[in-house]
């Protein structure tokens, strides 16, 4: 079974910092003077020694690669250094998955330098998920990287894993199984997400859904009529 | 007395490393000294003379190349070192045409790569990196995690017995186990010897020569089309 935490909490106030610090296996050696633990116990030191042994993936705010590489080479590079046997399967399956969450699709031949912030996001987790094949996943703010986010969500519930979000988004944050509410720097309260906002996340899809809809008309070039509106706001269908 | 030798690319964060290590042997009651080799321009050994107290130098190389620079002052640098009762002699340089590397034996090479400089880096920069005994990566904090491993994957391809260390070293991330290595390192030994073949020649253009073209010099020589040749006694 997967697990879907969201850290939320205003700007500011060390959700990244968190996050960093859990890649880090931070042992007072981080800003925050911090120390985490696996289960109550300290981490192995080859989970930090080794990148292919180290079973968290972060995908930062960078939307940059800064790699001199043509994605396809790139991603035999990482399946080769984690061991993976069908190297040409693999790659597939990612830029697949990477395509499926970005409007703009990717080639093996794009350089890596080339990609857009929404498709660096986008091959990031792919990578994480299927090359990386790490049991937990960090995602810094994934709304602000113009990918598809419910869909996004949709495919991640599919692979048992840990995925930790710092979010901003309400639905994420809703969708997720349990959030962390950071204050100051610190963990300051845990929501286990009952039936109620279940219920909420559920109406607020609409919404979103709504909003996206009309992001799609405006980007492909329509002019939003009152008949437009209507339906759209129609297919909400509100009753409190 | 241990001689550590840190070498990279300008503007790697050697000194940033080197500040992380210091603080970290002071604090285990060790004596270190630093020696800075540059060209033009170098205010480290001031800084961090002033910072942590411990003997530092530095020493311009000016008209010769740096890493010429380094082969003959040295042992120099060393006997003062031991003057001033050091443990290690820290020593920086600006390692610069990529032929050379300013390693000697018994003592601890240590080569300062950039994580954002490119994955052809280390396929680039030679026995600075291969005849390294620890790859220090820094600023991983700016790359994403995948490519974190693609680009240590090309530092071993290039260096394969090379110890590699990714380190965020403005927040002293990943210092402990370099200063480990360190303190496990081989007391250096005299006379010292460059580890690797220097390159071939003795280069009229460091001894100032500036016309253009192979008839204007002596030594080992090409041209477009010629392989190398000597000319001279």
């Amino acid at each position: 079974m997967g697990d879907i935490i969201s850290i939320v909490g205003p700007t500011g106030c060390g959700k990244t910092t968190l996050i960093n610090d859990i890649e880090l296996f931070a042992t007072k050696n981080t800003p925050s003077e911090r120390t985490i633990l696996i289960n109550d116990e300290p981490v192995p030191e080859d989970f930090t020694f080794d990148p292919s042994k180290h079973p968290i993936a972060l995908i930062s705010q960078h939307t940059n690669f800064l790699s001199d590489l043509p994605v396809g080479d790139f991603l035999r590079i990482h399946a080769k250094v984690r061991g993976a046997d069908n190297v040409d399967t693999i790659i597939e399956e990612t830029l697949d998955f990477a395509n499926q969450l970005t409007g703009e699709s990717i080639n093996r031949l794009t350089g890596m330098t080339e990609l857009s912030g929404g498709q660096t996001r986008s091959l990031l987790i792919a990578d994480a998920v299927i090359i990386g094949n790490s049991p937990i996943i960090l995602l810094d703010e994934i709304e602000n990287a113009g990918i598809h986010r419910t869909k996004a969500l949709e495919l991640l519930k599919k692979y048992d894993k840990i995925f930790v979000f710092v979010t901003h988004d309400s639905r994420i944050a809703l969708l997720s199984d349990f959030r962390i509410i950071m204050k100051n720097g610190s963990m300051e309260k845990m929501i286990i997400t009952g039936p109620e906002e279940r219920r909420a996340a559920m109406e607020l899809k609409k919404i979103d859904d709504v909003m996206l809809e009309f992001r799609r008309l405006i980007r492909a070039g329509e002019e939003i009529t009152d008949e437009i509106f209507n339906s759209q706001i129609k297919n909400l269908a509100y009753s409190n | 007395m241990k001689l550590i030798i840190f070498a990279g690319p300008p503007t790697c964060g050697k000194t940033t490393v080197i500040r992380q290590v210091i603080k970290r042997i002071l604090t285990k009651n060790l004596k270190p000294s630093f020696i800075k080799i540059d060209v033009l321009f170098a205010d480290e050994d001031e800084t961090i003379a002033k910072d942590f107290g411990i003997p530092t130098r530095k020493i311009y190389s000016g008209e010769l190349c740096p890493d010429h620079c380094n082969v003959v002052v040295l042992d120099e640098a060393v006997e003062w070192a031991e003057k001033q009762g050091s443990d290690f002699l820290f020593v920086e340089t600006a390692g610069l045409c990529l032929r050379c590397s300013p390693y000697v034996e018994n003592s601890l090479g240590i080569v300062v790569l950039e994580s954002t400089s490119g994955m052809n880096l280390p396929r680039k920069i030679g026995p600075m990196l291969t005849l390294a005994d620890i790859a220090v990566i820094t600023k991983i904090d700016l790359i994403s995690q995948a490519e974190r491993e693609v680009f240590r994957y090309r530092v071993l391809e290039a260096a394969k017995e090379i110890t590699v260390v990714e380190s965020n070293a403005l927040y002293g991330i990943g210092i402990d186990p370099i200063v480990r290595k360190i303190i496990d390192s081989k007391e250096v030994e005299l006379p010292m010897f460059l580890r690797g073949n220097p390159p071939v020649g003795t280069c009229t253009i460091c001894v100032g020569k500036k016309e253009i073209g192979a008839k204007n010099h002596f030594g080992v020589l090409r041209t477009m089309d010629q392989d190398l040749f000597y000319v001279g006694e």
